[in-house]
């Protein structure tokens, strides 16, 4: 199966510091990376080196077996779900507006649009008919959170990169948000890159784990093989989650 | 004779001033607005342009108005183009700044977000950024408008008409009557243009409540 998404030789050095040092993974369709480590470990410059918010000093990025190098910077993102921590919803347009705003880019008709919401609504678990018309700060965290993950899938892209995304929720809604999203990575066909320094939501959501140390990969495996790795960093996180 | 007699002799000649007058204001903010805000996103995209602009209109800003009109009178002549020509770059700093503040306003994150998932500039900028700051430009606006209804009494002294005809009457004549004649719908002009435009802002602008 070729890889959706492949990463090779990452690297990025901000000032002659180097922050990410060869990273090298390569994900498939409907499956999850989770890329866990604690802060500063360079997750988020990766995901950001990955849709280039950052570019890269070092190594390339393919999608679908494209350079995302040579492509157009917009043409890239919108094949590139990309899902933050809640304040990225644009505040001042609607729920509707909100996930339509890549259809509407796009040049889609109304219908197709409206039909789209209403179709990812439901599929994030929000009734269409309650929230379309409503405003992001008239939302719980977990709504917003689920919005978030709506708009990102607006046009059907092939890769989600999601960075903490469930990082500002209470532990119960968390934990459904997390349960939830695991059936629905299953059934999107994606491949998913997912941020967290979690490390039960980290073996929870991916089919294999990477853990970064230093803007370096030093583990990656399925969770029981992290589980099972004797590595110390591994070990160390394996015991912050005890 | 009381202000209001006065008018009831002279009301055609007092429409007509506050034709002219409003007139000066509408079309130094509209002009002001035109190339105010495209200066705004420039310096707001552009940092390093940001200290000479901004400098550049704060120094018009100190010129005494009077000393204003008088510097231009020899690059545009008497009237009222030259007034229009000293309200616009007096209405030019409060739009071109808080179009500037309104744009670097916008948090960061909302901003990256919007290029994360495949937003160009000119999209960014059309749906999120001048939405988000319409606020603060069109309080900027609002200054801009209250302050050249003021600066136009003194467009007067170079033959560009409005209200100011007759404060100047009034202070040449020591007349208290055509002093307040003038300066009582000039004061109340600028009362309604705050009001209205108040009102246009909390009608367009975006709030979180």
């Amino acid at each position: 199966m070729n890889p959706v998404l492949d990463v090779r030789g990452l690297g990025y050095e901000l000032q002659r510091r180097t922050i990410v040092d060869g990273v090298s993974f390569a994900v498939g369709p409907g499956e999850t990376l989770v890329l866990l480590g604690r802060s500063g470990a360079g997750k988020s410059t990766i995901i950001k080196l990955i849709n280039r918010l950052l570019i890269p000093t070092a190594g390339a990025v393919q999608i679908d077996g494209q350079d995302a190098g040579t492509q157009d910077i917009v043409r890239l993102r919108r094949r590139i779900g990309y899902v933050i921590q809640e304040i990225g919803l644009f505040p001042h347009m609607t729920i509707t507006e909100n996930v339509g705003l890549l259809p509407r880019l796009e040049q889609w008709s109304k219908e197709r649009t409206a039909e789209r919401v209403r179709e990812l609504l439901r599929l994030v678990g929000l009734d269409p008919d309650t929230f379309d018309a409503r405003y992001p700060h008239q939302l719980s965290g977990g709504q917003r959170q689920r919005v978030g993950v709506a708009r990102a899938l607006g046009i059907d892209p092939p890769v989600l990169l999601l960075d903490e995304p469930f990082g500002a929720l209470d532990p119960v809604t968390r934990a459904e948000l997390q349960r939830e999203f695991r059936k629905l990575a299953a059934t999107l066909g994606k491949a998913v890159v997912f941020v967290t320094h979690d490390v039960r939501e980290g073996l929870l959501l991916g089919a294999r784990v990477g853990l970064l140390d230093g803007g370096r990969i030093v583990f990656l495996g399925t969770p029981s093989e992290f589980r099972a790795s004797a590595l110390p960093q591994v070990r160390q996180f394996m015991d912050s989650a005890a | 004779m009381s202000v209001l007699e006065f008018y009831g002799r002279h009301t055609g000649e007092l429409l007509l001033l506050l034709r002219q007058h409003v007139g000066l204001v509408v079309i130094s903010s509209a002009v002001a607005l035109v190339l105010g805000l495209p200066l705004g996103i420039l310096v707001a995209r552009r940092p390093a342009w940001r200290k000479p602009v901004l400098g550049l209109t704060n120094v018009v800003q100190t010129v005494p108005s009077l000393a204003l009109l008088g510097l231009l009178i020899p690059v545009f002549g008497i009237g009222a183009w030259t007034a229009v020509t000293a309200l616009v770059l007096y209405a030019l700093l409060p739009v071109v700044r808080n179009t500037n503040a309104g744009i670097t306003g916008v948090d960061p994150a909302i901003r990256e977000a919007g290029r994360g998932m495949g937003m160009s500039d000119g999209e960014l900028l059309r749906l999120v950024e001048l939405p988000l700051a319409a606020g603060v430009i069109l309080a900027g606006v609002r200054v801009a408008v209250v302050v050249s209804v003021g600066v136009a009494t003194i467009a007067a002294a170079i033959g560009a008409g409005g209200l100011g005809v007759y404060i100047f009457r009034g202070v040449a004549t020591v007349d208290d009557t055509l002093i307040l004649a003038g300066a009582i719908p000039a004061a109340l002009l600028a009362l309604l243009a705050d009001g209205l435009l108040g009102l246009a802002e909390r009608r367009l602008v975006w709030r979180a409540r």
